[in-house]
C-alpha cells in the first residue's frame, strides 16, 4: 500500500473511474500514482503472454502502467497527470488496429 | 599500476567503440589480431545510438557509382554477418531484407525520384541494378495499409532493415568473447608515431600498438592529422520519432517510415529526402510526422513514447572516409555515415584488408585525397 509524503489533505480530490469503478484521487498525482494510491496492483495485461502487471518504474521507463485513458489506449499511467472525470481500464495485451484509426 | 596497464601490447588499437569501432574490432579479431578498443563514456555524441538501422542500397552512390557497388556488397553481405553475430553470441539482430520502398506523395515527388534513380543507375557499372517504379495500385497491392495520397513508389529488393540496439550490443559481446579488450573512459590526447608502431595517449595512460584504426566518428576530425590522415567530418543533425509499440503491418522499410521487430513504429529524417524537400519556417518534427501519417493513416492513432535527434557523421561530398597513412605506415581511418548498412564489409571485407596492409581497389576511390583534387 503507497502513502503520499506530503499531506494528503492539502491536495483538492479528483473522481475519476477504473474499469467502471468510481474513485478518488489528488490534484498533482498521476495516473498511475493515483491507481496505486487507491489500492490498484493490475492495470495492464502484456500483449505475448497475458501476464498481469502494474506501475514500476514510475518515470517512464518501464512501460508497465500502460492504460487506456478516455479511450486512448496505452497511455503510460506515470507519465499522465490525473484530471478530474477521467476514464482509465485496464489495457489488455497490445492495442487493436481498429482501437487506431484516426 | 590498474591490471589493463599490463596486458600485452595489441597488434591493432582502434579508437572509437560505436558500430563501426565494433565492427571493425570484430574483423580483426576474427582474422587473428589482438584488438583493442579506446572508446569515450556515454556522454558523447554517438551516432550508433542515432541510425535509423537501414540496410539500404537504393538511391545510393550518385556522382560516385563505387559506393552503390560497395554498399551493395554489403547488404549481399549482411546475411553471413547476421549468422555470424547469431553464432558468436545467440543474439538474434532482426536482420531483413525484403525489399524497401520510398513512397511519394505527389506525382513532382515520384517524378523527381524517378529521375534520380534513371540518372543513377545510367552510370556505368549500376546499369544492372535493380529497381521498379511502382504506381498508387501496385504499391496499395504489396503494401496494403498505404494512404490515398500515396501516388506511387521506387522499390528495391535489395533493402532491409536490423535492429541496431541489438546489433551493437551484438558486437560489443561478440568482441569480447574473441578477447578484444574493450577501454570505456579512455578518450585519446595524442597519437605519435614510435618504434615503428604508436603511442597513444590520454588523461588514462598510454597504450603502444603496431597499427591504429581511427574509427572514431565526428572525433576522426581532430585525430587524423596526427598519422598523416585526414577526415574532415562534419556534424549532420538527424531527428527520429518513435511510436509505441503496435502489432506488426509493415514488414518492408520505407526510407523514413519502419517498424521494428519489436513493434514500435519509428519515423526519420533520411539524409536522401533534403534533397526533394524544402522544410521551411515548421518544426521538422511535425512534418516529419504528418508525412508519415500521410502514408500510413493507421499511424495517426499511435502514441509517440521518444523523439531524439543524433549528429550524424558527414563527410564534405556524404561518402565514406577510409584511407592508410602514407607517412605513417599502420594508421588507418575509417569513417561513414552509414555504419548498418556497411557493418558487413567492415567485419568481413575491410578489417582483414586493414590487418594485410592494404586496401582494396573496392575502396579506392574513398581516400580522402578525392577532397583535394
Amino acid at each position: 500500500m503507497f502513502r503520499p509524503m506530503s499531506d494528503a489533505k492539502s491536495a483538492a480530490t479528483l473522481s475519476f473511474s477504473f474499469d467502471g469503478r468510481p474513485l478518488i484521487g489528488r490534484d498533482g498525482d498521476t495516473v498511475a500514482a493515483s491507481l496505486l494510491a487507491n489500492g490498484v496492483d493490475v492495470c495492464r495485461e502484456t500483449p505475448v503472454s497475458g501476464a498481469p502487471r502494474a506501475p514500476y518504474c514510475l518515470m517512464g521507463v518501464c512501460f508497465e502502467c500502460l492504460v487506456v485513458i478516455d479511450g486512448v489506449g496505452n497511455r503510460q499511467g506515470c507519465m499522465v497527470p490525473l484530471r478530474d472525470g477521467m476514464t482509465i481500464e485496464t489495457q489488455h495485451g497490445r492495442r487493436q488496429p481498429e482501437e487506431m484509426q484516426g | 599500476m590498474s591490471s589493463k596497464s599490463n596486458h600485452t601490447e595489441p597488434d591493432v588499437v582502434v579508437i572509437g567503440g560505436g558500430v563501426v569501432g565494433g565492427a571493425i574490432a570484430l574483423g580483426l579479431a576474427r582474422s587473428g589480431a589482438r584488438v583493442t578498443i579506446l572508446d569515450e563514456g556515454d556522454a558523447v555524441p554517438r551516432a550508433s545510438r542515432g541510425n535509423f538501422a537501414l540496410v539500404w542500397v537504393q538511391s545510393k552512390g550518385f556522382g560516385m557509382p563505387e559506393y552503390a557497388m560497395w554498399s551493395r556488397r554489403s547488404a549481399d553481405d549482411w546475411h553471413g554477418l547476421a549468422d555470424i553475430l547469431g553464432e558468436e553470441t545467440g543474439i538474434d539482430v532482426a536482420h531483413s531484407q525484403p525489399g524497401g520502398f520510398m513512397l511519394c506523395l505527389s506525382q513532382d515527388e515520384l517524378g523527381k525520384r524517378v529521375d534520380a534513380m534513371h540518372r543513377l543507375h545510367n552510370q556505368t557499372t549500376l546499369t544492372d541494378f535493380p529497381y521498379e517504379v511502382l504506381g498508387h495500385a501496385e504499391t496499395k497491392r504489396r503494401l496494403p495499409d498505404i494512404g490515398k495520397d500515396v501516388v506511387g513508389a521506387i522499390y528495391s529488393p535489395l533493402d532491409g532493415h536490423v535492429n541496431s540496439l541489438k546489433l551493437f550490443r551484438a558486437l560489443r559481446e561478440a568482441t569480447t568473447r574473441r578477447g578484444v579488450d574493450y577501454r570505456p573512459n579512455c578518450p585519446v590526447e595524442s597519437i605519435t608515431p614510435r618504434d615503428g608502431g604508436f603511442r597513444i595517449n590520454g588523461s588514462w595512460g598510454e597504450i603502444a600498438t603496431a597499427k591504429v584504426v581511427l574509427a572514431a566518428g565526428l572525433g576522426n576530425a581532430r585525430l587524423a592529422p596526427m598519422v598523416g590522415l585526414d577526415a574532415p567530418v562534419k556534424p549532420s543533425k538527424g531527428q527520429i520519432i518513435v511510436t509505441e509499440k503496435t502489432a506488426p503491418f509493415l514488414h518492408n522499410p520505407m526510407v523514413t517510415v519502419r517498424q521494428t521487430d519489436e513493434g514500435g513504429v519509428m519515423i526519420g529524417d533520411s539524409q536522401e529526402d533534403r534533397g526533394f524537400d524544402t522544410v521551411v519556417g515548421q518544426p521538422i518534427l511535425s512534418v516529419m510526422a504528418e508525412r508519415a501519417v500521410r502514408m500510413f493513416p493507421r499511424l495517426a492513432g499511435l502514441n509517440v513514447v521518444r523523439t531524439w535527434s543524433a549528429l550524424r557523421v558527414m563527410s564534405p561530398d556524404g561518402f565514406p572516409i577510409y584511407d592508410l597513412s602514407r607517412s605513417c605506415p599502420g594508421a588507418f581511418v575509417v569513417t561513414c555515415h552509414s555504419g548498418v548498412t556497411l557493418a558487413a564489409n567492415h567485419v568481413l571485407t575491410l578489417a582483414p584488408a586493414i590487418l594485410s596492409g592494404v586496401l582494396p581497389d573496392a575502396v579506392a576511390s574513398f581516400s580522402a585525397r578525392r577532397f583535394h583534387v
